[in-house]
């Protein structure tokens, strides 16, 4: 996994959301086993103690669970992964929507634009496929 | 327990003041930048800690001690310029460290050696900077200790090396132990640190952790650093 850091979120808010975008895509399966904070936070070349306040906190939100002897596991609730998803997703659009109307789009302009871009990728799509 | 600790503290070459009445204390588990302009004072706080310099005024505890011969036992320091005998072999500098430190771990220091391909033989003489460097971290990291001063650790390195060096600072973290790295070169710590203390003139300005300036001032410790040390 690429961790990446931009400089004016808290650390440990994007750790949360770089390990949830992990837990999405499956590069940590449902029920696996989480490497250790240590291991994470030196893969990741953060704090420990940072690595161990995300953590605490995905496992309030019940998205990763802990096993007192053997370690910390990855849910294996797919209800729970899909809604981590959607509000993934929602966030993006959120910063897409604000970036096209600071560029001075309205909802209806954007839409087009989208429905634009959706007609060339089916072109280009069928077009591979010939 | 605090494992470093500044009471009242001051120290004068002379008259030209170094350090100017600092308070502050340091709690086991963290990893503390301190960080500061040239000539703030990074060096002569680090030096009292060590019992290299004695205060003018003030006290200051290592592990509840005045610095001495005890105090030394659980203080692992890093100096500003490298100053392993260079002469010596790499097998000769861990019989030394392993002579001089009760609590070093020999056998961490040979896998990190191994790890860099650092031969035992090798003399301290025939290596590049960045593998002085490297090699006199391992031996600092490998005692365990309950206080590590890091001066300028990451200072004149590439960043290759830098990454080396801050992943070795994370590998060895203990919870009983606190780190303290002085360094400007904050981009590069900010990620492994805990708090930071921002000492300019040999005065404490700010003592805060990392995530609290960021989702307080919604900047990184790196961008306030340049905005409160203007010039």
């Amino acid at each position: 996994m690429k961790w990446q850091f931009s400089s004016d979120a808290p650390i440990y808010s994007q750790l949360i959301a770089q390990i949830k975008v992990g837990i999405v895509t499956g590069a940590f399966p449902p029920g696996e086993r989480l490497p250790s904070v240590r291991d994470l936070a030196t893969e990741a070349g953060v704090n420990p103690n940072t690595m161990q306040r995300a953590l605490t906190e995905l496992e309030r939100d019940g998205l990763v669970y802990s096993q007192r002897t053997t370690g910390r596991f990855v849910t294996e609730d797919q209800a729970m992964i899909a809604s981590a998803k959607r509000s993934l997703a929602e966030r993006h659009i959120q910063a897409f929507l604000e970036a096209m109307t600071h560029l001075g789009y309205d909802r209806e302009e954007i839409l087009t634009l989208l429905r634009q871009e959706e007609i060339k990728g089916g072109e280009d799509n069928g077009s591979s496929g010939v | 327990m605090a494992v470093l600790e500044c009471k009242d503290l001051s120290k004068h070459y002379g008259n030209a003041p170094a350090l100017n009445h600092v308070n502050l204390a340091v709690e086991p588990g963290r990893i503390v930048g301190l960080l500061g302009p040239n000539g703030s004072g990074k060096t002569t706080l680090i030096k009292l800690a060590n019992g290299l310099l004695t205060p003018s005024e003030g006290e200051v505890l290592v592990c509840d001690m005045a610095p001495g011969k005890e105090s030394h036992a659980c203080v692992s320091y890093l100096p500003e310029r490298t100053c392993i005998p260079t002469w010596m072999s790499v097998k000769q500098l861990l019989d030394f460290y392993g002579d001089f430190y009760r609590d070093f771990n020999r056998k961490a220091a040979e896998e990190m050696l191994q790890h860099l391909n650092i031969r035992l033989t090798q003399r301290i003489k025939q290596m590049s900077k960045g593998n002085r460097e490297k090699v006199q971290l391992i031996m600092v990291m490998s005692r365990s200790a309950k206080l590590y001063l890091l001066d300028e650790p990451i200072g004149g390195v590439d960043p290759a090396t830098r990454d080396y060096i801050l992943s070795t600072i994370i590998t060895n973290y203990n919870p009983e132990a606190a780190v303290i790295i002085s360094t400007h070169l904050i981009a590069d710590v900010e990620k492994v640190l805990d708090e930071v203390i921002f000492i300019n003139q040999g005065q404490v300005v700010l003592q805060s952790s990392v995530d609290e300036i960021r989702e307080e001032k919604g900047m990184s410790v790196d961008a306030l650093f340049r905005e409160v040390f203007k010039c």
